[in-house]
């Protein structure tokens, strides 16, 4: 409770750095905003130049052409939220070392500032490609909702992981490096890209084990296959949300002191 | 009601023998201590009423600046507890921790905003602010085009915009010239009057003297005294002088190749000081005002003849005036092992405000290229102030008489 009434005074601090950092990226370049989504779309041209034929014929009673660039994007955006949320939580405090050792604040105000950061860029991009869906007849109704419940536990995953690597990074600069190279392995051992049915049986009883998967799956069926999600697989991803966002309270509530000697 | 409670308060760092030992301490069952604990302060006490100032001086590593930065709360404690009464504001180090590709203004933003404020509430001060910093148009420029004056102008506008109940100052003040210093202090000494609590480290014995009520010293992590800014300066000059001597020691151990005859220690400074007409060791003078160097020389084998010379230089090494006993005609002859003598120089300290000290070296003959028995820089650190005479600029009081004939 403390802590939620320390984090809404700062807000003032809060949306001020989201906007800022907004800002900053896109401010000294021509194309501005535009950036935001040119970065994914390339990554889906390629995949889909590359991969659509390959896997054209793997999507069973497919009508659309474009099947598997929407079975592409959905995926890859929403991973897109997942890696930056980690990733940026992971440098945070070392980024911020500067402001951190000379004001006082609530610390957590800086992973929060991440989680909004990243969130407002899915946000703009999802909604174009939102938009995109609707013109383009692809909508898939009433079932686009589970969205919302999907984005919560994929976020609350991404921040728990992401605060929990934020800690030990500052003790051990090794867990940065380790997550960036885990995270490009991550993307592949999670049908993305490419379809889970392709994989070989022993590979798939594996995977199960990967929570990202039935995260990404779901949100593969929402907008690609236009069904609800099947509810019950997410209860996996769901409980390891829980356990990273409690690993990263121990880890952030234990550690902060010592932190601060360490920047 | 005390603005500012500080009792007992510790500080230690974790050292490990390697990052390994750190890991092992997190993973490892039982609690199996990997550490060992290494105290840069230890049980500080003290206590601060509303409108209260306290300098805080001791030498660079002291653990002055760990004290700020617990009372600030960028790091927490090992032990003890502090108890802050109101909202403070830090000023720790330069800048804030600005970010140097934003402008001022989104600086200055954040900063507020950082301290606490809302954005509407610092929109609204954001003018003042800029007019206190006397930026100008750099304003809207990124900050890693700003001076290191300019950066800690416009950081300390942003602390004080709003006037804190405690305000606590590292050392930001020194960088500014003398002009925004004075304009800081005027802030500050407004602030004070409606009960501000401050906290000051400083390297200045000026500024520490005209705007503190007490001070501490901190040696070593300790609080080793404490008292009326005069006397604690004076402690904190004794010290000063004790690293001195090590450090003249040890150059003189290392440059030989300079000093080929000296070293010999034929006659050595057992005492220098900085006396008053009451005979008392001062360190802080008015300009004009009578004073006596007094210098105690031991002899440590015969010598034939001894010079002592003496040169006060202003706190850039420049010199202001010196000479030595053979140019006063009072060399001394056939001087023998064991004997102590002492020197007294009395002259009006016809100075300008400003830092001096004194060096002093033993030598036979009139010029230092003979034998030099020892000479030691600083061997009186000492500051003038102006207390009685109408202001003046430079180096020395050159008494004006002045007459108007119209």
């Amino acid at each position: 409770m403390k802590l939620i009434n320390s984090v809404w005074k700062y807000r003032g601090f809060i949306v001020g750095s989201v906007k800022r950092d907004f800002q900053f990226k896109y401010q000294n370049s021509l194309l501005g905003i535009l950036w935001i989504i040119l970065q994914p779309l390339s990554m889906i041209l390629v995949y889909t130049l590359i991969f659509s034929q390959l896997m054209h014929a793997k999507f069973p009673g497919s009508t659309s052409s474009m099947t598997y660039s929407i079975y592409l994007c959905s995926g890859i955006l929403a991973w897109g939220l997942f890696s930056e949320i980690t990733t940026r939580s992971t440098n945070t405090f070392i980024d911020n070392a500067n402001i951190l050792k000379k004001i006082t604040f609530p610390r957590i105000c800086l992973p929060i500032i991440v989680l909004l950061n990243a969130g407002l860029n899915f946000f703009i991009i999802f909604g174009l490609f939102t938009i995109f869906l609707l013109v383009s007849g692809n909508f898939p109704g009433i079932s686009y909702l589970a969205v919302i419940p999907l984005l919560i536990i994929l976020a609350s995953f991404a921040i728990g992981l992401g605060i929990s690597f934020g800690v030990l990074n500052v003790f051990f600069r090794d867990f940065g490096q380790f997550f960036s190279i885990f995270l490009q392995l991550w993307f592949w051992l999670t049908p993305i890209v490419y379809l889970k049915s392709i994989l070989p049986d022993w590979v798939q009883t594996w995977i199960a084990y990967n929570p990202m998967e039935p995260l990404i799956s779901c949100f593969q069926q929402v907008i690609a296959g236009q069904v609800w999600p099947n509810w019950a697989t997410l209860l996996y991803p769901l409980s390891i949300a829980v356990i990273a966002c409690s690993i990263a309270a121990i880890l952030f509530s234990r550690h902060i002191g010592d932190m601060m000697d360490e920047l | 009601m005390n603005s500012l409670i500080v009792s007992g308060l510790s500080k230690a760092y974790k050292q490990y023998a390697s990052r390994w030992a750190r890991l092992a301490e997190w993973v490892m069952p039982g609690r199996k201590v990997h550490h060992h604990l290494h105290w840069v302060l230890q049980d500080v006490s003290f206590t601060l009423k509303p409108g209260e100032a306290m300098g805080v001086v001791g030498i660079n590593g002291a653990g002055k600046s760990t004290l700020l930065k617990m009372i600030a709360g960028t790091i927490q404690p090992t032990l003890g507890e502090i108890r802050v009464n109101g909202r403070l504001a830090a000023l720790l180090e330069l800048g804030m921790g600005f970010h140097p590709d934003f402008t001022g203004r989104e600086n200055a933003m954040m900063a507020g905003q950082l301290l606490g404020h809302t954005s509407k509430e610092m929109r609204q001060v954001i003018p003042e602010i800029l007019e206190f910093a006397e930026i100008g148009e750099y304003i809207d420029q990124p900050v890693r085009v700003y001076s290191s004056g300019m950066q800690m102008r416009l950081a300390f506008s942003v602390a004080t915009a709003f006037r804190p109940d405690v305000l606590v100052v590292d050392e930001a003040l020194s960088v500014g010239d003398a002009y925004f210093q004075h304009k800081s202090f005027e802030r500050i000494r407004q602030y004070r009057a409606l009960g501000t609590t401050l906290l000051i480290v400083s390297h200045d014995k000026a500024a520490i003297q005209s705007i503190c009520d007490r001070a501490i010293l901190i040696n070593g992590g300790h609080l080793v005294h404490e008292g009326k800014p005069e006397d604690v300066m004076n402690y904190y000059n004794a010290l000063l002088a004790d690293k001195g001597r090590h450090e003249i020691e040890f150059n003189q151990a290392s440059s030989g190749q300079t000093q080929v005859i000296s070293g010999t220690g034929g006659a050595s400074l057992e005492r220098v000081r900085l006396l008053n007409s009451e005979r008392q060791a001062v360190e802080v003078i008015g300009v004009g005002q009578a004073v006596e160097l007094e210098v105690k020389v031991r002899i440590n084998q015969d010598l034939p003849e001894l010079v002592m010379g003496y040169l006060v230089k202003d706190r850039l090494g420049q010199d202001i005036f010196g000479t030595n006993t053979h140019h006063l005609n009072q060399t001394l002859y056939n001087l023998s092992k064991g004997e102590e003598l002492t020197y007294t120089i009395k002259f009006p300290a016809n100075l300008g405000v400003g830092s001096y000290s004194v060096a002093i070296a033993l030598h036979s003959t009139g010029n230092h290229i003979a034998n030099n028995y020892e000479w030691r820089e600083l061997a009186v650190i000492f500051s003038v102030m102006n207390m009685q005479y109408p202001e003046f600029l430079g180096s020395s009081w050159l008494n004006p008489v002045l007459q108007i004939t119209r």
